[in-house]
């Protein structure tokens, strides 16, 4: 029975809360029950919110019970990554220096939440300040891919995606700066939404990229991610980046799913999806045929600038991590060297000490690229280029409704496998980087399975603010296929 | 193959950062971030003398808020996560940097 | 314009004898940071505060927690485009905000968002008066927006103490060209920027509270045998009033001049130095020997959006400009011939040249509407600590007094009285009048009887008036006095001298 409701979908399980089969309680302490049992191992979780969740729940179904409006997440176990702000619990970004940090305020993505009646049953790991791929460079535990415990999970939302795929919650948000919701709903075969810049608010959310960072939804259906996006899209007058209604309207995504898409046009670029293992290009040539055989058509298209996306993030990327961690010195909160006896020894001693080797790594390259002398060879080269990656979209945007693509080029590697060599494990995020360089949205669904039963991911990208699109487009192929399917948990 | 940088500038690098880095540090993100960095220079291969720089995707201009008071915090709370405090303030150990006479 | 001096010093160490007279002229720019007078702080709702609990007024914004994000206020922007306005800047149609990275503990988040390449305004000038009379136009190099740091207080043990209070509050940061050549004119164009400011309501411009805060960059240019020497600049800190300002910079006059006989250093690349202000020794006291080549490594704040004005929204800004002090002044003297030094007075504040004209449109004669404020107004405004405009009479009232003393209906001197008594009472100057039997006797034939009267009782004194030469003004004088006894002190002095004359035939 309790497997039963496990195995349940977003949208199912809202449905039979909603509806008072089944109350908030059961779903919540049943997921709570798969989190003790299934997180010493995979360790998706850094915290968990036991009583305060059933506090929740029993608030919720008191609500049901006496008929009052509910929120259309009434009820229901949802996870969010350790690098959103809550005014209850930690939020440590899964850094040292921030090991004891209890925020005062909630990031606007929890409030939306909570206005939506759902129950947050806990934070998930990730790596350090969403530095990473792999959620290898965590600085509290080791995520386990729930398809296969030797190999990673992705990241940096590997917690959130691990969560989810071994049904110790319904749905999960996440964040993405490079690829950091698609590449782990990738490897643990979940749908990942990485929304267009400004479409979801980032008050609350620990800022990594400032520029590139979103936050997203990891879910095990195409159509419980448009209702998590019906809950978390829209303006935030507390985010100047976050887009008003008036410049693009928030859909009712779940809504917009039905029906197809007639005369679609999928853009592609073969020698893109031949850069993957051929089990990837495979299952994406599989995908592409699934489309096809409803009637798309498919256009070969020209995106000359992609190739320079990794290098152009990781200047950007790390310019602006570079100054976003300067606060994280010991002074107003986290961790402090309590040795130093004078200020400037505080500081590098307690950033040292607080900070991992990936996270202090990129803060070097970052202070590096815009130091003086270096600034206009390498952030001021990056910002143009960046431009020339955007008009890559938009050129091709002008051809096709949507470009389709692998997430990453191999399924979940084994731990360890990359950790030596930053730059291998930098350029596995080829697919997914450009997207956040162009703050044009994207999406994984899970399209196969490699020769090791590990699950791939397709890449949908459409033009900025149509997520609608976007998810129709995804849930096409859902329909018509018999994905998803999950991994077993004993 | 030649580093891009020494361990000379990664060392100004990570006092600019306020990095405490061991010497075996040093070393290797020397060589780490020598890697990258040539990794980089392929964006040399890209003329961009006529391409504007893009700091931003969105097209949002003057976004703008009400000089209206919110409530702050109050003492109590802004301290709260402090790792030194007295009653009311945060404390660090004595600056050495400003007189260097 | 320059002031230059020629010193012919007696020095004692090797170098003098070679150095018989030099000239130097001092060279000054300034960098000024006006805290604008808004409710809430730059990027954060947090009202601003002084004085009050250290970090009480503090928020996740301008604690820089993780997470938190700025948001533009649009009152700050807008008073800042005010104030370059009136500072005749070129306002930008596209600005943006930058970081500039920089590790204190008083800047939470580790850089403070400010403008670099492309700032709120450039190139404008001030214009300032000078104790001759004349006026001198101070270029300007440009003026920005940016965020406040909290306050470090060092304490007597290994520790300092960080309040946040003052995290985030909006700054103008204003920087001139080198281009005053005395502290008489630094301290000139301090004052009129103060002026400027208030008159224009976006600071409150408090030296003592650090609303405004003057950093000189100062250097002499030293001719010495027909070659032009600089000494190295040195920038100065903590000024805390309009006097230390002038003093810093007599000072340094001297002792760069000093330390340029005695070692003959140069201006070089990097070799400008910091110094404070010493209030107790009266003297500056180095810093930072050298300026450290600080790497700021400024670029976009990814967390905030560009500023672009169109033509409608400068124009309604616009309206908010007001006639400035130094136009105020001008018109003062150009147009109701008031003197410099009492126009100096007038436009001091806003409010009081306000008042000042709206008595003078209500029909008082602007000269007598002078003398009753620099007279007797400012000075019962001093005593009850308040301004003349909020004495407790109006503008129309203090025109009512000046006709009334236009006309005659009282004397120059009853004036001052009725006016302590407007400020007492409220009651109309005219009321005040009747009531203390100030109101003069114009009533010629009441006064010619009087007068006759007067000249029958003194025959000596009318005779004298007429033909001794040597005693007519005593004798004048004498029977004057005697006319304004005999109407009770009442009688219009300028009639009665008329009469007089008249019947004199003088
Ligand atoms: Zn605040």
């Amino acid at each position: 029975m309790s497997n039963e409701i496990l195995n349940l979908n977003l949208i199912e399980i809202a449905h039979l809360i909603s509806t008072g089969e089944i109350t908030s309680l059961q779903a919540t302490q049943i997921t709570l029950d798969a989190i003790e049992k299934h997180n010493p191992n995979i360790n998706a979780y850094l915290s968990v919110f036991n009583e305060q969740a059933i506090e929740q729940a029993k608030k919720v179904d008191a609500k049901i019970a006496s008929k009052q409006t509910i929120g259309p997440l009434a009820g229901v176990p949802i996870a969010v990554k350790d690098n959103m702000c809550t005014a209850f619990g930690t939020t440590t970004c899964a850094s040292k220096i921030l090991e004891n940090f209890h925020s005062p305020y909630n990031a606007t993505v929890i409030e939306k939440l909570l206005a939506a009646d759902a129950v947050i049953v806990g934070k998930t790991n990730l790596d350090e300040f969403a530095m990473g791929s792999s959620t290898e460079n965590s600085g509290f535990a080791q995520t386990k891919n729930p398809w296969d415990t030797q190999r990673v999970p992705g990241g940096s939302s590997g917690g959130s995606a691990a969560a989810v795929a071994a049904r110790m919650c319904y749905a999960a948000l996440g964040s993405d700066t490079g690829g950091s919701i698609r590449q782990p709903a990738s490897f643990c075969g979940i749908v990942g939404l990485k929304p267009t810049y400004g479409r979801v608010s980032r008050y609350g959310l620990v800022a990594y990229g400032s520029s590139l960072d979103q936050i997203g939804p990891m879910t095990r259906t195409v159509g419980d991610a448009a209702l998590m996006m019906n809950v978390i899209a829209g303006h935030d007058e507390r985010d100047s980046t976050s887009v008003n209604a008036d410049l693009a309207p928030v859909a009712d995504y779940k809504a917009d799913l039905c029906g197809q898409i007639k005369n679609l046009k999928i853009g592609i670029v073969t020698k893109f999806n031949e850069g993957a293992t051929p089990d990837v290009c495979g299952a994406i040539k599989d995908a592409i045929a699934v489309y096809k055989s409803m009637g798309a058509e498919i256009i070969e298209i020209d995106m000359p600038h992609f190739d320079y996306s990794i290098a152009t993030y990781y200047i950007v990327a790390t310019a602006e991590a570079s100054s976003n961690l300067a606060r994280y010195d010991g002074v107003h909160y986290g961790y402090r060297n309590k040795d130093a006896d004078e200020l400037v020894a505080m500081y590098s001693k307690s950033r040292a000490e607080g900070f991992g080797q990936e996270v202090k790594r990129r803060i070097m390259l970052g202070t590096y690229v815009l130091s003086s002398g270096y600034y206009d060879a390498y952030y001021l080269k990056a910002l143009k280029v960046r431009n020339l990656i955007r008009s890559d979209y938009t050129n091709a945007f002008e051809k096709c409704d949507c470009i389709m693509m692998p997430v990453a080029p191999s399924t979940a590697f084994k731990f360890g496998e990359k950790t030596a060599d930053p730059l291998q494990m930098y350029l596995s995020d080829i697919y997914t980087i450009a997207a956040n360089l162009a703050g044009v949205p994207g999406i994984s669904i899970p399209c196969g399975y490699d020769s090791q039963n590990l699950p791939i991911g397709l890449q949908i990208f459409t033009p900025a603010f149509t997520e609608h699109k976007m998810l129709k487009i995804a849930a096409m192929y859902e329909k018509n296929t018999n994905f998803p399917k999950l991994p077993e948990m004993k | 193959m030649n580093n891009k940088i020494d361990e000379n500038t990664v060392r100004k690098v990570a006092k600019l950062s306020r990095l405490a880095l061991a010497d075996n540090e040093i070393h290797e993100f020397t060589a780490q971030l020598s890697a990258v960095l040539e990794y980089i220079e392929k964006l040399k291969e890209l003329n961009t003398d006529a391409v504007e720089p893009l700091a931003h995707c969105l097209p949002v201009k003057n976004v703008f808020r009400p000089d209206e008071v919110r409530d702050s915090l109050g003492t109590d709370k802004a301290l709260a996560n402090a790792p030194q405090r007295d009653e009311n303030h945060f404390i660090v150990p004595k600056i050495l940097d400003e007189v260097s006479a | 314009m320059t002031k230059e001096f020629v010193v012919k010093k007696l020095v004692f160490n090797k170098l003098a004898k070679i150095m018989s007279d030099i000239k130097y002229k001092v060279i000054v720019g300034l960098e000024i940071h006006v805290q604008l007078c808004t409710k809430t702080k730059m990027f954060c709702g947090c009202a601003l505060s002084f004085a009050q609990q250290p970090n009480s007024r503090v928020c996740p914004v301008c604690l820089g927690m993780p997470g938190s994000l700025p948001v533009m206020n649009k009152q700050a922007v807008e008073f800042s485009i005010l104030a370059a306005m009136a500072l005749n800047l070129e306002i930008a149609r596209f600005t943006k905000w930058d970081r500039k990275n920089y590790y204190y503990p008083d800047l939470p988040k580790n850089y403070q968002i400010s403008q670099y390449d492309l700032p709120i305004s450039n190139k404008g000038y001030i214009e300032i008066p000078l104790e001759s009379g004349q006026t001198k136009k101070i270029r300007i190099t440009r003026a920005h927006l940016e965020e406040d740091a909290g306050k470090n207080t060092h304490t007597s043990g290994d520790y300092s103490q960080v309040d946040l209070n003052r995290a985030g509050t909006p700054l103008l940061e204003i920087v001139t060209e080198p281009d005053m050549n005395s502290a008489e004119e630094v301290r000139a164009l301090a004052i009129e920027l103060q002026r400027i400011v208030r008159y224009l309501g976006v600071s409150e411009a408090d030296m003592q509270k650090g609303h405004m805060r003057f950093e000189p960059n100062i250097n002499l240019a030293i001719t010495k045998d027909g070659i032009e020497y600089r000494t190295p600049i040195v920038e100065v800190k903590n000024l805390n009033s309009f006097r230390t300002i002038e003093r810093s910079i007599i000072y340094e006059t001297q002792r760069q001049l000093d330390e340029f006989i005695e070692t003959g250093k140069t201006l070089k690349m990097g070799n400008k130095s910091t110094r404070g202000w010493d209030d107790d020794k009266q003297m500056t006291v180095l810093q930072r020997e050298k300026e450290e080549a600080h790497d700021y490594r400024y670029f976009p704040d990814p967390d905030l959006v560009p500023v672009v004005w169109t033509d409608e929204d400068l124009e309604r800004i616009r309206k908010n400009l007001v006639e400035l002090p130094i136009e105020k002044r001008k018109r003062f003297i150009d147009n109701f011939g008031l003197s410099s030094y009492d126009a100096g007075v007038l436009t001091d504040e806003k409010s009081l040249s306000d008042f000042f004209d709206e008595a003078v449109s209500a029909g008082g004669d602007p000269k007598r509407v002078c003398n009753l404020i620099t007279q007797t107004g400012l000075k019962i405004a001093n005593e009850k600590g308040c301004k003349v405009n909020e004495l407790g009479f109006d503008a129309k009232a203090l025109a009512q007094l000046a006709k009334m003393v236009e006309e005659g209906t009282i004397g120059a001197s009853s004036a001052n009285i009725v006016l302590a008594e407007m400020a007492a009472t409220g009651q109309t100057p005219d009321a005040i009048a009747q009531a203390k039997n100030l109101i003069q006797k114009n009533d010629t034939a009441e006064i010619e009887a009087a007068v006759e009267a007067v000249f029958a009782e003194n025959e000596q004194a009318v005779d004298d008036a007429k033909n001794n030469p040597k005693k007519a003004q005593k004798a004048l004088g004498f029977l004057m006095g005697q006319a304004m006894r005999k109407t009770k002190g009442q009688g219009n002095p300028k009639l009665i001298s008329q009469i007089l004359n008249q019947k004199l035939g003088i």
